[in-house]
């Protein structure tokens, strides 16, 4: 059984958390940002049922904030694993050969084409934006899906890059069923 | 809680941020004086003497910003912590920022009183122990570097000054110069380190004064495009109007560049400080923080100096007594690179998407329709050093045109990675080469990629070039923030304009067509030449469609988002002919170009590579050497990112 299934939450939960998130600010569309990057900071994602309970109580359409929502990086539109494992794609990162550890990381969880997360919701794994951490390069950074937690990883090499996914997905799956 | 600087030393002393004095920041120094206390005045004196050796005569430095705890300072912060707990040691640990030498990361500074500032090379958490002891036994022979020399310690002739080295003593630190010294999460630190005085200075000239004393400095913004600071600022101060905004940009997205967040992690005030003497210049009473998600800390420390600033009344309503009100707001940034473009960061700001056309500019019609300035983060560090120091001081250095100094990340092939401030108009040479310390052993830097996804990659042979806006533009690549990466002879020049090319078809925003489909089609046929399937007439391709993106685009996005191709055109034109002509990559980089072969010193015989491998071209048994097939291989690569031990190797 996947320990962890990957359900969606309970609607009524949603209703009273963006309501409260709206009522912080007046609804405002100009705050359209704020409130998703708060929406996301309960759920780790943006679920579909409280972009639309958005749409609803701040009269903002739909479209509009699927626009904002799918044109910056930050939001997540699918629920992501417990870790996220973000391998940065900056230049220096770049030429020290973070795309073969990006590669080697998906073969390792046997990814196809389009997925990013492993089935089990353990491990997601991302191409990420600089860091600013050059001077370490390649570098992966790994952040759990609450954002509670955060860990930086510099000079991977392949087998590291391997290395990183098993520890993370065990550490995953331990937590996981404490969360149970 | 202890007494603090920014504390009233007694009662008669009558400053708070509802009544502010407008002595409050040079009494912090020279104080008190509303009265004369000869007690006030020696507690004052006690306090600055505690915050530049600790309360005990005995401070330990560890640096708390992102690259350093990444190389594990927070790991090295608790081994101090506990050693000094369980052997009585009497130190103040303190946390600091970044000073720019990444290779030495992490590092520890010691300071004792009569003790000579002796600073520790890439230390761990189990050197600890050894290093406190040897410091306290006045031994200092192990240290990297001394800030100053004392003549008391052991073995101090054999550390070299800091300034005595390469890295440090071709550099000019004006507005890095508390990086890695003060506590950045600290205002009182700050100010003992004359913090604040610009801000002070400004608050008692006119606003016009003030941009003529930025306009005498010559400063050109150092986000990208070097337009003259002054300018911007008297555009904006004159626009009719009560209700002017500036904003922070500190939403750094360059791959390579990270010096805004090394100045906002580790000296927030002076940014901060900054940002109030341009809100006063131009008469803006509200400002935003716009921080890139991304970079958490630096959001962290950036908030942190607002609430202080807040709290100590240089921040808010009648700033020091001088009438001028203006407050600040911290804003997440969600993480886009075109929002580098200021009528895109505006519109982040006010919850849309997109740039749009220019003119009108910000400065005449920017967030919520009123003038708005955007300044980045080290710009705004510089206007706090110039109204600090003067501008008589900035001008020494740097060029004809371009005056003072400017931050460079230099990454990639070098020995000693960093952040590092130069004059402009300094050589790329010794930028690369001495500062930086060069590419590794064996290695040789073929290019220099400088400004990001926007700039271009000059070659090695105009290393002697001197980095200004103007002499960068003509060799075609652009000063961008500052952002170096050194690549050398192990790194194929088609794929390096590939990555760049890569990163903005991801980031084109999608309004203007030339960027984003034009982009795509470079990146396509990039694609096509790096898989061996390019042909001469792709090259005309990339030459013509990149010269039509740069002139049809929208936004600044768009308008240089070729440079990397066309710049590595213009200079490796043999590397991409080796791509097409003889489907061959010099630097063995271009996958489907190079033959894979299997090492067989190294194979342990395990199998994972035949198990991964699509074509069955790797053939062999468990426990003994497998071997590849080069007439089956498809050159994907997989066995390559698979081998347990890295026995796959290209030739």
């Amino acid at each position: 059984m996947v320990p962890h299934a990957m359900h969606e939450v309970p609607p009524e939960s949603i209703t009273k958390v963006v309501s409260g998130i709206v009522t912080r600010y007046h609804g405002e569309k100009r705050h359209l940002m704020r409130m998703l990057q708060e929406i996301q900071a309960v759920y780790g994602y943006l679920p579909r049922e409280a972009l639309e309970e958005l749409s609803r109580l701040t009269g903002i359409p739909l479209v509009d904030i699927l626009t904002v929502a799918t044109f910056y990086h930050q939001f997540k539109l699918e629920r992501p694993g417990y870790y996220i494992i973000l391998v940065c794609m900056g230049t220096a990162c770049h030429l020290k050969g973070n795309l073969d550890n990006y590669e080697a990381m998906r073969s390792f969880l046997g990814l196809g084409k389009y997925e990013k997360t492993a089935k089990d919701g353990t491990v997601t794994i991302e191409k990420a934006r600089c860091f600013g951490a050059c001077s370490l390069a390649p570098v992966v950074m790994v952040v759990s899906r609450d954002g509670k937690e955060r860990y930086l990883h510099g000079h991977v090499t392949l087998q590291e890059a391997r290395r990183i996914v098993a520890k993370y997905r065990a550490l995953a799956l331990r937590k996981m069923r404490g969360e149970k | 809680m202890t007494w603090s600087l920014m504390d009233k030393c007694c009662d008669r002393c009558w400053h708070s941020p509802e009544y502010p004095c407008r002595h409050y920041i040079r009494c912090r120094l020279n104080g008190p004086l509303c009265h004369e206390d000869p007690e006030c005045r020696k507690k004052r004196e006690n306090r600055l003497r505690e915050i530049m050796y600790g309360k005990y005569g005995f401070k330990i430095k560890v640096p708390m910003a992102s690259c350093t705890i990444a190389a594990g300072a927070r790991e090295v912060y608790d081994a101090v912590i506990k050693e000094v707990k369980s052997r009585g040691i009497r130190v103040d640990v303190r946390k600091t920022g970044c000073m720019g030498m990444c290779y030495i990361d992490p590092w520890i500074e010691l300071v004792k009183e009569g003790m000579p500032a002796a600073i520790y090379a890439n230390v761990k958490p189990e050197d600890i122990p050894k290093i406190i002891k040897e410091y306290l036994e006045g031994d200092v022979s192990g240290a990297f570097a001394l800030r100053y020399r004392t003549g008391k310690a052991k073995g101090e002739d054999k550390v070299p000054l800091l300034e005595e080295l390469e890295p440090w003593k071709n550099q000019v630190r004006w507005v890095s110069r508390n990086c890695g010294i003060v506590d950045p999460e600290s205002i009182e630190e700050y100010i003992a380190l004359g913090g604040y005085r610009g801000l002070d200075r400004a608050l008692n000239m006119k606003p016009e004064e003030v941009i003529e004393e930025i306009r005498k400095s010559g400063l050109r913004g150092r986000g990208g495009a070097g337009f003259p600071t002054w300018l911007k600022w008297k555009i904006a101060r004159e626009q009719p109007g009560d209700v002017k905004y500036i904003i922070m940009n500190a939403d750094e997205g360059d791959p390579g560049a990270f010096m805004n967040r090394l100045l906002a992690e580790s000296d927030p005030h002076r940014v901060l400080e900054g940002m109030i003497i341009a809100a006063y210049a131009i008469g803006a009473s509200k400002g935003f923080i716009f921080v890139r998600a991304e970079k958490p800390l630096m959001a962290e420390r950036l908030a942190k100096a607002v609430e202080q600033a807040r709290k100590y009344g240089l921040l808010g309503e009648n700033i020091l007594g001088r009438g001028f009100s203006f407050d600040v707001e911290v804003i997440l940034s969600a993480g886009a690179f075109v929002c580098g473009e200021e009528t895109a960061l505006i519109a982040a700001i006010e919850g849309r998407t997109s740039p749009r056309q220019r003119p009108p500019y910000p400065a005449t019609r920017g967030l919520w329709g009123k003038p708005t300035i955007i300044n980045n983060v080290e710009t705004l560090a510089h206007v706090a050093t110039i109204m600090a120091e003067g501008w008589e001081k900035f001008v020494k250095y740097g060029t004809e045109k371009t005056k003072g100094t400017k931050m460079f990340c230099v990454t990639g092939s070098v020995k000693r990675t960093g952040a590092y401030e130069v004059p402009v108009g300094t050589t790329i040479e010794k930028l690369v080469m001495e500062i930086a310390g060069g590419p590794p052993e064996g290695r040789k830097v073929k290019a220099v990629q400088i400004g990001g996804p926007s700039g271009g990659c000059i070659p090695a042979s105009l290393l002697s070039t001197p980095i200004d806006y103007e002499t960068l533009q003509k060799a075609g690549a652009i000063m961008g923030s500052g952002g170096i990466v050194v690549i050398d002879d192990h790194s194929c020049m088609v794929d390096v304009a590939k990555f760049f090319t890569s990163f903005t078809v991801a980031e084109s925003c999608g309004k203007c067509f030339p960027c984003r489909i034009g982009m795509k089609i470079l990146y396509d046929t990039l694609e096509k030449i790096t898989n061996g399937e390019g042909t001469e007439e792709d090259i005309e391709i990339l030459e013509e469609l990149g010269d039509v993106i740069r002139s049809s685009s929208l936004c600044a996005l768009g308008g240089t988002a070729p440079n990397p191709v066309l710049s590595t055109l213009r200079y490796f034109k043999d590397e991409y002919l080796a791509h097409v002509r003889d489907k061959r990559c010099p630097a063995k980089v271009c996958t489907r170009l190079v033959e894979y072969w299997i090492n067989p010193e190294k194979c342990t015989g395990c199998g994972t590579c035949a198990k991964n491998c699509p074509a069955n071209a790797i053939t062999g048994e468990p426990g003994k050497k497998y071997v590849i097939d080069p007439s089956k291989c498809i050159r994907c690569g997989r066995c390559y990112i698979t081998c347990p031990v890295g026995a796959v190797e290209k030739r």
